[in-house]
């Protein structure tokens, strides 16, 4: 098989290969490595995903499940002696002692890590242009954003540089950018995957899920990842086992179509592809219907509030003493903070540490981080009442298609607005898949279904149905 | 603020950092118009009791191997400027 024809392959087609005598991991692996490393090192003329390549495979995978299919890593989960930097300056050259849960699980599983993605840093972007490494380009038009803050992992996928990604979402940092780039990315449920070893955010938000070609590959990928683990408080067991889906039909899955989210603010090429799935969802056999979610619209407030408050509690943690970069010549140790953090975190960290302190500060609090709180939990109650009414929830993941690099850099608002539509499932909790769903001047469109908590086996399913039905062609990415 | 923060901000950061958190401020105020008196506040969204673990030794990292990470070290512990210079 020719490298080309093997990155063409799902990874559910390489693994049956491998499993078959076919293909060897070692070619699987050998084809991605050299277009991985040929990006790195074409820096930023390149596409840009990569912060670190693996020089070649690792050892036997042990005929475990997987196969030793490689996997492309976000820069922020903590990889034993490997490079995890999370996009920041601060983290420069840092290589941890040891590996994130999830990632450990996947390699016992039989993935092997192929590379770290460039991110936003910290993942407080959604264009990836916050990364002290540089800006990521989006494959289907190199003078545009891949979104953020997973750009290096949804780029990488889309471009055929990795089979497949791990990615994590706060606000949309997995749905976004894989609405950008043209792929699928799934947030799961809050607490079904561990967040040990991720370098953390806003930990009440903070989820690992995967970016990939398509919707069998997203579960193949999560089956792998969720479940219990006792370095993380929050981590539950996943109720049930989860399974390839394969729907073809919709029939009696009822689609609810919130206004909030589905009028104004969204560009008209975006609510053309999306209402073009609508009407293909019915003619599957799906029931589309309104329903309100009347909080939503303040998600993006309150979410701009707590990840901000959380992030900037969480951030205390670099500061100059056990790791990362110090800077030097400092007169006494406040001088030493101040002086490392000015030196080592971006703007829009520094924006999101102020805003965050501001919320948290005595004689603000109430007004800004407690009123947000109570915003989640309006959203949150929206939802249940919705869930009562339909199945899952259907809207555009991006308000528009991917925009230019630099269009929104000087505009934090703006920037913000871009997870209006993915804000809401975040806060409430609950699993959210983009699907590409259409093309509008040339780039992809996203659709963005979100189920109940735990409902990932139903809502891989309705997606898979959609995405057959859709037939959309990615290829145009690929390098 | 920004002392809180332990960030140093420079005389050039200051001006866009308190113009482009205005505007972020205007656009979050408008939540203020909700009415949320008796509604409960969500810090969390899962239900997880009983999350303790057993409080057991167990065994932690070499302290080289987390020293080795260190941008100063002295002895076997991290190395920072006096708190008082």
């Amino acid at each position: 098989m020719s490298a080309t024809d093997i990155v063409e392959l799902s990874v559910r087609a390489a693994a049956d290969a491998i499993a078959a005598g076919s293909l060897s991991s070692l070619e699987l692996f050998d084809a991605y490595q050299a277009r991985a490393a040929a990006d790195r090192a074409a820096g930023e003329a390149g596409l840009n995903c990569f912060t670190w390549v693996a020089a070649k495979a690792p050892e036997d995978h042990g005929g475990a499940p997987l196969h030793g299919v490689p996997l492309a890593v976000k820069d922020l989960f903590c990889t034993e002696g490997v490079p995890s930097q999370s996009g920041s300056r601060i983290l420069e050259g840092y290589e941890p002692p040891y590996t994130a849960t999830v990632v450990s699980r996947l390699s016992e599983a039989g993935a092997s890590l192929l590379g770290k993605t460039n991110q936003d840093e910290f993942a407080m972007g959604s264009s990836n242009e916050n990364s002290a490494f540089g800006v990521v380009r989006n494959p289907w038009d190199r003078e545009r954003v891949p979104g953020g803050s997973s750009g290096g992992s949804a780029a990488a996928v889309a471009a055929g540089l990795a089979p497949w990604a791990l990615g994590t979402d706060t606000g949309g940092s997995i749905r976004q950018p894989a609405a950008l780039c043209g792929i699928v990315g799934l947030k799961p449920t809050y607490g079904s995957v561990s967040r040990y070893g991720m370098i953390a955010f806003a930990s009440s938000l903070d989820q690992a899920g995967p970016l990939t070609r398509d919707v069998g590959d997203a579960a193949l990928l999560l089956r792998h990842m969720v479940g219990r683990d006792e370095c993380d408080a929050t981590s539950l067991e996943f109720p049930h086992e989860i399974e390839s889906p394969t729907a073809e039909r919709l029939d009696g899955v009822r689609l609810g179509v919130p206004e909030e989210l589905t009028g104004e603010g969204i560009e008209q090429g975006v609510l053309e592809a999306f209402t073009a799935t609508l009407d293909r969802a019915r003619e599957l056999g799906a029931e589309v219907q309104a329903v309100g979610l009347p909080h939503a619209p303040h998600a993006l407030s309150a979410y701009y509030l707590i990840a901000p408050a959380e992030a900037s509690s969480n951030l205390a943690r670099f500061d100059g003493v056990r790791y990362g970069h110090r800077a030097p010549g400092a007169s006494d140790l406040l001088d030493m903070y101040t002086r490392t953090r000015h030196d080592g975190f971006g703007a829009e960290v520094k924006r999101r540490i102020m805003l965050g302190t501001y919320a948290l500060s005595s004689g603000y609090y109430d007004a800004y981080y407690g009123r947000a709180q109570r915003v989640r939990t309006k959203v949150a109650d929206d939802f249940r009442g919705a869930f009562a009414e339909v199945d899952f929830i259907v809207t555009p993941t991006s308000p528009t298609v991917a925009f230019r690099l630099g269009e929104r850099t000087g505009d934090p608002l703006a920037m913000y607005l871009s997870d209006f539509c993915t804000v809401p499932m975040s806060l409430a909790g609950i699993p959210a898949i983009s699907i590409p769903c259409g093309l509008s001047e040339g780039l992809p469109v996203g659709l963005q279904i979100a189920g109940p908590a735990f409902s990932e086996n139903r809502l891989l399913d309705v997606a898979h149905g959609l995405e057959q039905a859709i037939g959309f062609d990615g290829s145009a990415a690929r390098v | 603020m920004a002392r809180l923060a332990r960030l140093a901000l420079s005389e050039d950061e200051l001006e866009p950092m308190a113009r482009e958190l205005s505007a972020v401020l205007d656009h979050i105020a408008k939540i203020s118009e909700l009415d949320l008196a008796d509604v409960p506040p969500t810090s969390h969204v899962v239900e997880v009791t009983g999350a303790l673990r057993a409080d057991e030794p167990r065994p932690c990292l070499p302290r080289e191997l987390v020293l080795a990470q260190a941008p100063e070290v002295s002895g076997d512990g991290f190395l920072v400027p006096s708190p008082q210079a």
